[in-house]
């Protein structure tokens, strides 16, 4: 007669080689079905004495245990087995590559623009903007360039007609500002400028971005401090090395120069001219209705395509405005 | 402009190397643009003597010269014309290695054996001087070697003189200022005043006294002009970009170089009556130096004689008075020019000389007298010659009138942010020859006649701040308020803008503001142009009235190079003029051309309306547009039934379309090209965005299928469906439009899908078929149409 433990194994074997679903059912019905061999087993308990009979139903169960457990086992190993075939036959080569529109980019003279704009409007800067066609008044004459002066000539200036003209700095955005604001003012103000001047290294067209900060007392020192920070973090690197030289700008006493040093792995060696600054001078205060022993206040203006040539390793001031899609996409 | 490193170290005496006097002039504000080498020093180079010159029998060019070196003669071919006897030149022994890695060795010459080469200026590597062989001065010292004989251990700076540095315009100069910089004395230069030997004067007379204040003049007769300016005098007037023209002209040069005087010097004998210094008149002309008729306007600053305008008062001589091999007798003139007066004649009649560019910025007023003694002294020495009196006119307006500059010393650290003590800010305006009178707190600082820059106390502080060192200035951070603010809206929404399309594959470009005027009239032909007076060229003289002419041409551009989709946007101002008034508007405008495909197994097609128009949707709903509407509108230039004005309300924002076929063929693009444009000033401030509870309630989906003529658009449509729908309709879709089989010629079939869904309830079957029937109905009796069968 047959045991428990022979059923089981029995069944075990026959579990080993089944192959699908319906193997295992067939199985299941064969051992535990209505007329399945445990189930007739179970049946013949009552004819056990009353000694027997714990032991031989404790057998009898642990089987019937351990047997669906053998069923649930290969039932999931063949679920896993189907799973995995349904993967295999939807492998994809993942290497392909990605599907839809790709993006376009920003032209590098707004990305740096946007990120001067940044780093001052994160210390109080707000932008300003102004018209690109300009009278004499704001262009030269409110910051201090009278109509002789031989600054004019560093200005080769596109002219309209005699009081119409393109601005040539970003500058007269101060005027504007300072008569209208009143004190603290600190504005930052990108755009474009004009030069009549064209040639490797000059584009008739280029932006600049202007600084300016007034308040009651502001100093050289402090000048010097917001635009060290400032080339730290817009180059991104803690060795580079400022310099700071006497200039000229009618607007400004005393005027300076901001030279920087790249690592020598830039490419580029010596000092670089990156931008001009100084303290405004007591005649533009005066000339917009503020009085210079009253306020005091620095601006700094420097221009965004050489910024960006020097961030980038750009050689030639042409690539910006030839808009050919291959410099573009660079950025 | 150019000095030379020892010509400077003729006027001072310090112990720094050239390149650490270069660092220390820049860093104090003069800036070094370039120190380089005064010329090749080659070895072997000798200053020779030719004894004889005997022609070459094989050629007519060639001569065949017997030369001294010193030590020993040699027989040397030579193609000069000017080879002569008793000539002084430069002789490159064999073996020397002339510039260009030139080795000179023994050769022969058409039968001539020659050893050694004469050489013109070029081939000992200065100046451009190619006709001819060098010709020393007599007193050249044969056997001496070149690079010695022109002192050639020397170095050129050039520096960026800024323009309020007009002092800085001369060796003196820069010398002057290296002192203070350096803390080191100039050394001690007296001029002693030439006496005059005989009595010989003309007449001066200072009419404008505004403009000239100070005219000295001297004559000196019986000068040698055939005698050569000395090879010491020339060479320092090369390295400082001069070009020699006779011995006169160089002194004259020489001593502005020197002094930082501009002078001029006049054929006396060319010159009646006496001078005037006076305005023109109208109707007179001068020819200049340089050849150039020039007719005067009235009230430019001249110098004239009894038969007119003999030179343009500071800026350059006339021709017909010009000292020349021929002149005996001269008339010197060193006089004071005010700035404005000058700037405005030199700029009126284009001329910039050398002598112009320091009157602008402004001369010594108390150097007239001793340049002209200087020059007096050099021309004597080179010419001969016998100076009669200096005679100085000045106008009854005197030509420097000391500034006393009220000067509290508390101010440069005020602004400076520095703490310097008054004794060193005192030195230091001493060093520069300021004189500082000091009352208690507030000073008295007067500059020195020729720091004619200096007029206030801020003037001061930067001096203080130069001698000092810009970078000894300490390093702050500024203290103040830190109040949080947002970007302005302009700002914001061109960011957004700009992020948005770049999402979606457009690139920005930036082209320039100004285009041809064709190009121009090719959009807005009827609109008045806003032209330059002085453009770069006739390709530029125009101001854009639209982003499109740029947008085309590099379309064009990138189209031309291979790309075969073209996706580019740009924001700026375009331009426009109104009875007279300059508007100028900030604009985004955006274009699409060409085929473009989505990945690999996609099928590439071409842009087409609808795809600009989405990204102009979706651009919109960023900006905060939430019902932007677009209406056919027929535009120059673009194309007739693909074109539509886009509004909100009263607001235009800008407008969408294709290019008109016939401007795309003649611009040369094939594809179809769709162009858009939105005006950002019309987008006032940020988006202010509420929230909608959304509802818990189910929403129910129903397509319908309408039938309806082909002229209706679908803005309508969905007009008369949103509106008939019922308050439950929260959202109306396009989805398909159909023609063709099934549906009569004429009429196109419509699906849409519609959504209806309460905040409070759940809705009932009935009430959407209710709603459903009502937009059928509407649509059959206001637009003649009907549902699908």
């Amino acid at each position: 007669m047959n045991t428990a433990e022979s059923i089981v194994l029995e069944a075990e074997k026959r579990l080993e080689n089944a192959s699908t679903v319906d193997h295992i059912e067939q199985v299941r019905v064969d051992v535990l079905g209505k007329k399945g061999a445990l189930t007739e087993l179970l049946k013949g308990l009552g004819k056990l004495s009353a000694e027997e009979r714990p032991s031989v139903g404790q057998a009898i169960n642990a089987a019937k245990k351990n047997l669906i457990r053998l069923l649930d086992e290969k039932g999931e190993q063949l679920a896993e087995g189907s799973r995995q075939k349904d993967l295999i036959n939807t492998a994809i080569d993942v290497t392909m590559p990605g599907r839809g529109r790709t993006n376009g980019s920003a032209h590098p003279v707004s990305q740096v623009q946007a990120k001067i704009e940044d780093l001052f409007h994160h210390v109080g800067f707000e932008v300003a903007r102004g018209p690109e066609i300009e009278d004499e008044y704001h262009n030269f004459e409110a910051l201090n360039i009278p109509k002789h002066h031989p600054a004019r000539a560093m200005h080769d200036t596109f002219y309209f007609k005699p009081d119409l003209l393109l601005r040539t700095h970003t500058s007269p955005v101060q005027i504007r500002v300072m008569k209208e604001k009143t004190l603290p003012i600190r504005i930052i103000a990108p755009g474009r400028v004009y030069r009549c001047d064209y040639d490797q290294t000059h584009s008739p067209m280029f932006h600049q971005v202007e600084g300016l900060w007034i308040d009651r007392i502001a100093t050289m020192a402090e000048l010097k401090g917001m635009l060290n920070s400032f080339l730290l973090a817009f180059f991104e690197r803690d060795d580079l090395e400022i310099r700071y030289r006497p200039s000229y700008f009618p607007f400004t006493e005393p005027s300076m120069e901001v030279d920087i040093k790249l690592p020598s792995a830039h490419g580029l060696s010596g000092w670089l001219e990156v931008l001009g600054c100084g303290m405004v001078h007591p005649n533009v205060l005066t000339n917009v209705g503020l009085d210079p022993e009253q306020c005091s206040g620095f601006a700094f203006g420097m221009g965004v395509e050489r910024l960006a040539m020097l961030k980038y390793g750009i050689s030639d001031l042409r690539h910006f405005f030839e808009n050919d899609l291959r410099f573009l996409s660079q950025f | 402009m150019q000095v030379t490193e020892k010509w400077l170290r003729e006027w001072i005496d310090v112990p720094l190397s050239i390149s650490e006097i270069a660092e220390a002039l820049t860093l104090a504000g003069l800036e070094i643009e370039s120190v380089v080498p005064a010329g090749p020093c080659v070895e072997g180079l000798l200053v020779a003597e030719i004894l004889a010159v005997k022609p070459h029998g094989d050629s007519d060019r060639l001569s065949i010269c017997s030369v001294f070196d010193g030590t020993e003669t040699h027989q040397i071919v030579c193609g000069a014309s000017n080879a002569a006897k008793g000539l002084k030149t430069a002789f490159a022994r064999i073996g020397c290695v002339l510039p260009g890695n030139k080795e000179i060795g023994a050769t022969t010459i058409r039968g001539v054996e020659s050893f050694g080469m004469l050489c013109s200026w070029a081939e000992i590597g200065l100046g451009e001087e190619s006709a001819g062989i060098i010709a020393f001065c007599e007193q050249a010292e044969v056997g001496t070697e070149v690079s010695s004989y022109l002192d050639l251990d020397d170095m050129i700076l050039d520096i960026d003189i800024t323009p309020n540095r007009g002092d800085c315009l001369s060796v003196m100069g820069v010398a002057r200022d290296l002192s203070a910089i350096t803390n080191t004395p100039l050394k001690s230069w007296m001029v002693d005043p030439v006496p005059a030997e005989i009595e010989a004067t003309f007449p001066i007379t200072i009419i404008d006294g505004q403009a000239c204040t100070n005219y000295v003049g001297r004559v000196i007769c019986n000068v040698d002009l055939s005698r050569a300016t000395p090879d010491w005098m020339q060479e320092k007037l090369r390295r400082c970009g001069v070009r020699c023209i006779n011995p006169i002209v160089d002194v004259v040069n020489y001593v502005m170089i020197e002094l930082g005087q501009p002078m001029h010097a006049f054929d006396r004998d060319l010159l009646t009556t006496g001078i005037n210094v006076r305005g023109s008149v109208e109707g007179e002309k001068i020819v200049t130096l340089d050849a150039q008729e020039v007719a005067l306007e009235s009230g430019s600053l001249v110098i004239a004689d009894g038969n007119g305008p003999i030179a343009l008062a500071g800026i350059m001589g006339g021709l017909d008075s010009a000292v020349t091999a021929s002149t005996t007798n001269i008339f010197l003139e060193s006089a004071w020019f005010e700035p404005i007066a000058l700037a405005v004649t030199a700029r009126h009649y284009r001329l910039s000389t050398d002598a112009s560019k320091r009157y602008e910025r402004g001369v010594d007023p108390l150097e007239q007298a001793r340049a002209i003694e200087r020059a007096t002294r050099l021309i004597l020495d080179i010419c001969g010659g016998s100076p009669g009196p200096t005679k100085s006119v000045v106008s009854g307006k005197s030509n420097h009138v000391p500034r006393r500059i009220e000067f509290p010393p508390l101010s440069v650290n005020k602004l400076l942010g520095t703490s310097l003590d008054n004794e060193i800010i005192c030195r230091t305006l001493e060093s520069l020859e300021m004189v500082v009178e000091q009352t208690d707190s507030r000073w008295t600082v007067t500059p020195p006649s020729y720091r004619t820059d200096i007029t206030l106390g801020a003037d001061l502080v930067e001096e203080v701040a130069r001698i000092v060192g810009y970078n000894n200035i300490p390093i702050t951070l500024p203290t103040g308020q830190a109040a949080p603010q947002a970007l302005s809206a302009s700002t914001l929404f061109e960011r957004q803008a700009r992020q948005v399309l770049v999402g979606r594959g457009f690139s920005e470009v930036i082209t320039y503001s100004f285009i041809s005027n064709e190009r121009a009239s090719q959009f807005t032909p009827a609109a008045e142009k806003l032209v330059l007076a002085n453009p770069i060229s006739a390709e530029m003289d125009t101001m854009r009235p639209s982003l499109l002419p740029g947008l085309i041409e590099t379309a064009v551009y990138n189209l031309n190079r291979q790309t075969n989709s073209v996706q580019i946007f740009e924001i700026g101002l375009v331009f426009d003029v109104k009875s007279g008034e300059v508007a100028q508007h900030r604009m985004l405008g955006g274009l699409s051309s060409g085929t473009f495909s989505e990945g690999w197994s996609d099928t590439s097609r071409e842009f087409d309306y609808y795809d600009l128009k989405k990204d102009i949707e979706v651009l919109l709903d960023t900006l905060g547009e939430d019902d932007p509407v677009f209406a056919a509108v027929e535009l120059h230039g673009l194309h007739k039934y693909q074109t539509a004005n886009i509004s909100s309300g009263a607001r235009k924002l800008g407008l969408v379309g294709a290019l008109d076929p016939a401007l795309l063929k003649t611009v040369g693009i094939s594809k179809p090209t769709f162009y858009f444009e939105l005006y950002l000033d019309e987008f006032h401030k940020e988006a202010q965005r509420l929230y909608k509870p959304v509802s818990k309630y189910p929403a129910v989906k129903r397509d319908l299928n309408v039938v309806i003529r082909e002229e209706i658009e679908s803005i309508e449509l969905l007009d008369v469906v949103r509106s008939s729908a019922g308050d439950q309709l929260i959202e109306l879709e396009l989805l398909d439009v159909y023609r063709g089989q099934g549906i009569d010629s004429g009429k196109k079939s419509v699906t849409l899908s519609l959504i209806f869904q309460s905040n409070s309830r759940t809705l009932t079957f009935q009430e959407i078929d209710d709603a459903c029937g009502m937009v059928v109905t509407s649509v059959e009796i206001d637009l003649d149409g009907a549902l699908r069968e």
